[in-house]
């Protein structure tokens, strides 16, 4: 403990970043919790000299609100489906990236190249990649120009409207996912690649020694032995997943859909959208929804985390 | 099942590709192991003991020479197929497992006519808990256990499968020094009772003596000798061999033959008969150094440490290649402290010769 006359020194030497977190921290989260809880409450409006009363109107108003709905679905699905497949693919890619000697470094660049591109190119490219089915050239022939289904028809498979007008929602999510996953593994990748190097050799030799099968190697002792750095890369899939909104700009650009298809927004979206209406009560109360939401779905990770990870 | 190396050798790449110094850890190993016998492989850090440990298990695959158990030869065989239990220095317990999960483990993996029933898995594992006396703490994960009881389930879980060979790698080095004691007893006792042929690998000399039926020392990868532990300690065919078996170890002086006369420094200490004149190195066990009123050698007295059961006189002399020349005599022994000197004469059978040259023992007979 510093001694108590010289404790203000102490305090000075904290002070910048005390006044920095109070500034950029603290205080948004506290403007964040009043403004959600003031009906109707918008900045022009008070700038105007209006005043607002405390209330729950916000939340009531985020809730029954159609679009809000279909924000949370979309996140929802999302979340879900990417978070699994990411983190398998993830574990097995990492498994066999380090099981390999030659050239080890050179795949560890390439997979880890999509988490220094931008996540806006990454959506251009990957909307060129599963582009139109239409009609070139005012022809009557239907042509495909995506990579992806250039490859369907290469299979002999029919091409599939992917995320043009006249695309299904279905369709709008497979990309979706496929991007997000895409998107979500050099991260994981690096994580788990890591967790592996340090897993001690000796296991392995011992469970060779026993004559364990591959498989049996990786369920009953590789990820067991990774479990923290698996509890961990799901935990922040889980919030990354929620926080999903550039992605679907990167594809389906500002409108967030295919044109005339259904809405791709999602929470974040909501959110954003409120505050360009300068309606920042609403926004406030929605975004304090989806932090409840993250906070209980954290929480459940880490009651599951408790029963199965071994540190 | 008797273990045959013949002609091991194992040769690294080297590290450093710009002197490409190759490494050779094992160098044409040939030794037959006798069925059921508690073999010691004994040398100081790099002398190949564990690499050879590794090469008979097989997660480490000899540049040449064969291996055989029994009459198989295993030198192509896959680890998992040649019925080994390996005991790893640090144990190597899977630490997300509880005790009975790990020895189980094994068992779980057999396939096809070798596989068990759950009734059949969990009595051989809790046989090999008895065996090893752990079966109080199987529900227990490895972290909740201490070192000597982590030890015996990695034991367990060796034997669980009951392996041809049993191979342990430093199987004390991690234990204190009163478990080390206990738990070396135990390894005799679990060895006598199973019967299986064990090799295990250690650097400390006195741990490789007192339980080994036959110890190995090594060196730089070469064999240096092979035997009962009391014979190679009795007679040793280097000096390497000498210095490195023995607690205190043994003195070692300069010194010369001459005419049937072994001389360290002015004093003929022995008379010999059948060597050339030459120089030698002079080896003599601190329990073949006798204090007498006649003795032959002359040395200066440090002090004298009291043990108890013996003593041992510190002294010096300006021969010796040790820091200091011990002997060991029975704490009845009264010795004058007062004199500066103190004289003694050596038990021919405790008194090696040793070429200056190459090392080697140079025989000779009592005059």
């Amino acid at each position: 403990m510093v001694e108590s006359r010289h404790q203000w020194k102490a305090w000075l030497y904290l002070s910048p970043a005390i006044i920095l977190l109070l500034i950029f921290t603290v205080w948004p989260i506290f403007n964040t919790l009043r403004m959600a809880f003031l009906d109707g409450y918008g900045n022009m409006a008070a700038i105007g000299g209006r005043t607002f009363e405390f209330g729950i109107d916000n939340f009531v108003k985020v809730i029954d609100y159609k679009d809000f709905l279909l924000c949370l679905k979309n996140t929802a699905i999302l979340c879900v489906a990417t978070v699994p497949i990411s983190t398998i693919l993830a574990l097995l890619i990492a498994v066999a990236l380090n099981s390999i000697k030659p050239l080890q470094k050179t795949l560890q660049t390439i997979f880890f190249l999509p988490y220094v591109t931008n996540s806006i190119a990454i959506g251009m490219v990957f909307a060129a990649m599963f582009n139109i089915v239409g009609l070139r050239d005012g022809g009557t022939n239907a042509q495909t120009w995506g990579i992806i289904n250039n490859a369907i028809e290469f299979f002999g498979g029919e091409p599939i409207n992917w995320i043009n007008a006249g695309s299904t929602y279905t369709a709008n999510i497979f990309v979706m996912i496929v991007y997000i996953v895409w998107n979500a593994l050099p991260f994981k990748i690096l994580i788990l690649l890591g967790g592996l190097q340090s897993i001690n050799k000796q296991y392995y030799d011992a469970a060779k020694v026993d004559g364990t099968r591959k498989f049996r190697v990786l369920t009953r002792i590789t990820v067991p032995l990774l479990s923290p750095m698996l509890a961990y890369v799901i935990i922040t899939g889980f919030i990354g997943g929620f926080k999903e909104y550039s992605s679907i700009i990167g594809i389906f650009g500002d409108k967030m859909s295919a044109p005339g298809g259904e809405s791709l927004n999602t929470m974040v979206g909501f959110v954003y959208d409120a505050l360009a209406r300068d309606r920042q009560g609403r926004a406030c109360a929605a975004a304090l929804i989806l932090f409840v939401i993250i906070l209980i779905v954290t929480l459940i990770n880490n009651k599951f985390i408790k029963k199965h990870v071994h540190y | 099942m008797k273990v045959v190396l013949e002609n091991l050798t194992k040769i690294f790449p080297s590290r450093d590709k710009k002197s490409g110094q190759e490494v050779i850890a094992v160098n044409d190993f040939t030794f037959e192991i006798p069925d059921g016998q508690l073999v010691g492989l004994l040398g100081p850090s790099g002398c190949g003991k564990s690499t050879t440990l590794y090469m008979i298990s097989g997660l480490q695959k000899p540049s040449s020479g064969k291996i055989y158990f029994g009459e198989d030869d295993v030198t192509e065989l896959s680890t998992e197929n040649r019925g080994i239990g390996l005991v790893f220095q640090n144990y190597a317990l899977y630490p997300h497992m509880t005790v009975k999960q790990n020895i189980m483990f094994p068992l779980q993996n057999l396939k096809g006519k070798d596989k068990l029933t759950k009734d059949e898995m969990l009595e051989r594992t809790e046989n090999a808990a008895r065996l090893v006396q752990i079966d109080e703490l199987l529900e227990r994960k490895p972290s909740e256990l201490s070192g000597g009881q982590q030890q015996r389930v990695a034991i367990a879980r060796a034997l669980v499968k009951m392996p041809r060979v049993l191979l342990l790698d430093e199987p004390l080095s991690n234990l204190d020094a009163r478990l080390r004691l206990q738990t070396r007893e135990e390894i005799r006792r679990i060895q006598k009772e199973t019967g299986i042929t064990t090799i295990f690998v250690t650097h400390d000399q006195e741990e490789a003596m007192s339980i080994s039926d036959i110890i190995v020392v090594m060196k730089l990868g070469v064999v240096q000798q092979i035997g009962e532990p009391q014979s190679v300690y009795d007679d040793p065919k280097n000096l390497f061999v000498a210095k490195f078996l023995g607690t205190p170890p043994i003195n070692v002086l300069e010194g010369k033959v001459e005419n049937g006369k072994v001389y360290i420094g002015d004093d003929d200490v022995l008379d010999v008969a059948g060597v050339e004149d030459q120089d030698v190195y002079i080896g003599i066990r601190p329990e073949g150094l006798e204090p007498s009123d006649d003795g032959r050698l002359n040395c200066t007295i440090n002090n004298i440490e009291v043990m108890g059961r013996d003593a041992s006189v510190v002294a010096s002399n300006s021969a010796s290649l040790n820091p200091v020349v011990r002997a060991i005599i029975n704490s009845d022994v009264r010795i004058d402290t007062t004199k500066q000197t103190i004289k003694f004469n050596v038990k021919p059978h405790k008194f090696f010769l040793f070429n200056k040259e190459t090392e080697e023992r140079v025989y000779f007979e009592v005059n």
